[in-house]
């Protein structure tokens, strides 16, 4: 993999941003794109829009074929079985909602159990949050070891036959560890619950096999694997979406239309009302072919080489606190600097270039278990550069310098 | 951009140096209010007596920033009438806004003028603000 040349292919990397050339370390939050998905997304524009599942004429087969194609492509890239497996959605967020409002309200009852972890993106929680208060059901969590990993013992202790659902991110936006998913889908479904995955932060870095992991449900964003906002999608075994209740109605969703009854499409189109983000899944396929081609296998060992040359530079600077394993990381560091405020420490990088994000992430359950307010965090993709983790470790000591004269 | 223009001497030395960071015993309102977007927040006591402020406390968590003016706001604030502490919040976004506008109430406050070159940040230094509005309107 020659990082140098993939960087040429991005077209946004080759700005000067106040003055400094770009550092884009804020790939957790979206990464950037490749020339070949905005050009997939502007010759579906210029060629062959049309909406989908309807036109007779020619460039309604090219849009719906546009559109379904990438479906089966989102399908092979997770190793699912068929096609009809992949629901499009906006992104993770939407997916994990759906799973929740319909496939979760109609299992959950009084006193039935949803698993979760503290460490989980807010999309992985509120949505759980609000099943358990229609239906009665309880929320548990496994809890977290001191380092942030997730001990299986405390899966086992966790998940009883009153679980009805499991849902674990497979890696954390914060802490930058991976999750045993594949292990823990054992454990849910020896009590008979089901798994459900949120791959925002795993298929972007890592070759992903729904089948392999035994998961019920797997949902991801577009954006954060060099495809376009707005279109992601989620994955689930047909069996649990033909049973699923569509939770939005509408056009493109319907079979036969009455005046007071109706009755829906099979899965998945059943849970695609309106009309869908035909340019976004033709990015998304475009992102795909592009991930494919550089390999999610050399992806996964470049991301991790510069998390542990990050890590270690930074553990190098006096004053520097960072979240997480060193080990079994994926390419994110969390970190925060003695007496600067995180979102200073952003500012600061941002005059030289530098992006990166300073907050909660999403994730104020598990800042609270960190006792911090809110982390910096810097994360990495297929084109960084161990030049740019230097950029920013410079720019960290000024950072501390210009807070320590500023203060002291 | 210059850091200088953001963070100048003042503002350091009101986040160093807080006035008014604690809470009071005295009967007074509460207000706190969060940055939802970056996790800043702020519990702001304010003792308004026949329509006068005669204390304001803030605790919170936060950036140099979000603290700094917490600082300079409640400085600000104290002794005013309702309609004055509320005229100076007007002042005050308009001063986020970037227009010219001169405190002759409480100088310090014109440090934070920096602020609307760095548009993230202007949240931050919103929020004492938004908090007094709160307080003071109810």
């Amino acid at each position: 993999m020659n990082v140098l040349e993939l960087r040429k292919l991005f077209p946004i990397l080759h700005q000067e941003i106040n003055g400094h050339p770009l550092v884009y370390l804020d790939n957790a939050a979206t990464s950037q794109k490749p020339e070949s998905v905005i050009s997939a997304v502007k010759a579906y524009y210029e060629n062959n829009n049309a909406n989908v599942h309807r036109g007779v004429h020619t460039l309604g087969s090219r849009a719906t074929d546009a559109y379904e194609g990438a479906r089966e492509k989102v399908a092979r890239f997770l190793n699912a079985s068929e096609a009809n497996e992949i629901v499009f959605t906006r992104g993770t967020t939407t997916a994990l909602n759906l799973v929740a409002s319909s496939y979760a309200r109609s299992v959950c009852g009084e006193g039935d159990e949803i698993v979760l972890t503290p460490m989980e993106h807010h999309s992985n929680l509120i949505p759980w949050q609000q099943v358990a208060k229609a239906t009665g059901a309880i929320l548990k969590y496994i809890p977290l070891q001191a380092d942030g990993t997730i001990a299986m013992a405390d899966v086992e202790r966790t998940i009883t036959d009153r679980t009805k659902i499991v849902s674990v991110m497979q890696v954390s936006n914060v802490l930058g560890v991976i999750n045993p998913v594949k292990q823990i889908a054992a454990v849910a479904h020896r009590h008979g619950a089901v798994m459900v995955v949120d791959g925002a932060q795993s298929a972007p870095h890592m070759k992903v096999d729904v089948r392999d992991l035994d998961c019920d449900f797997f949902a991801f964003s577009g954006h954060k694997m060099c495809g376009p906002t707005g279109i992601g999608a989620l994955y689930a075994r047909k069996s649990l979406l033909e049973r699923m209740e569509p939770i939005e109605f509408g056009g493109e969703m319907i079979d036969h239309v009455d005046l007071y009854e109706s009755t829906w499409k099979e899965a998945p189109w059943k849970f695609e009302g309106g009309t869908p983000i035909i340019a976004g899944a033709a990015g998304l396929a475009a992102a795909i072919d592009f991930l494919t081609e550089v390999g999610l296998d050399e992806i996964d060992r470049h991301e991790s080489k510069l998390a542990a040359y990050a890590y270690d530079r930074l553990s190098e600077m006096e004053g520097i606190t960072i979240y997480g394993p060193r080990e079994g990381r994926v390419g994110l560091v969390t970190f925060n600097l003695a007496d600067v405020h995180p979102h200073d420490v952003a500012t600061v990088l941002d005059t030289e270039g530098i992006a990166v994000r300073a907050g909660h992430h999403c994730c104020q359950p598990l800042m609270r278990q960190l006792e911090v307010s809110a982390t910096a965090r810097a994360s990495f993709y297929l084109y960084n550069t161990e030049d740019e983790v230097e950029r920013l470790v410079s720019a960290l000591q000024r950072t501390k310098e210009f807070f320590g004269h500023a203060i002291g | 951009m210059q850091l200088d223009d953001l963070y100048r001497r003042v503002i350091m030395d009101h986040y160093k140096n807080p006035r008014n960071r604690g809470t009071m015993e005295e009967e007074s309102v509460t207000i706190q209010l969060n940055n939802p977007t970056c996790g800043d927040r702020i519990s702001l006591q304010l003792q308004v007596e026949d329509g006068i402020v005669r204390e304001a406390r803030f605790t919170g968590e936060g950036c140099s920033i979000s603290m700094s003016s917490a600082s300079m706001m409640t400085e600000a604030v104290k002794g005013r009438t309702k309609e004055e502490a509320l005229v100076m919040a007007d002042k005050f976004s308009s001063l986020m806004k970037g227009d010219e506008v001169e405190f002759e109430e409480y100088e310090d406050l014109e440090a934070l003028s920096g602020v609307n070159k760095f548009p993230a940040r202007i949240k931050c230094a919103t929020l004492a603000w938004n908090a007094l509005r709160k307080g003071v309107e109810n």
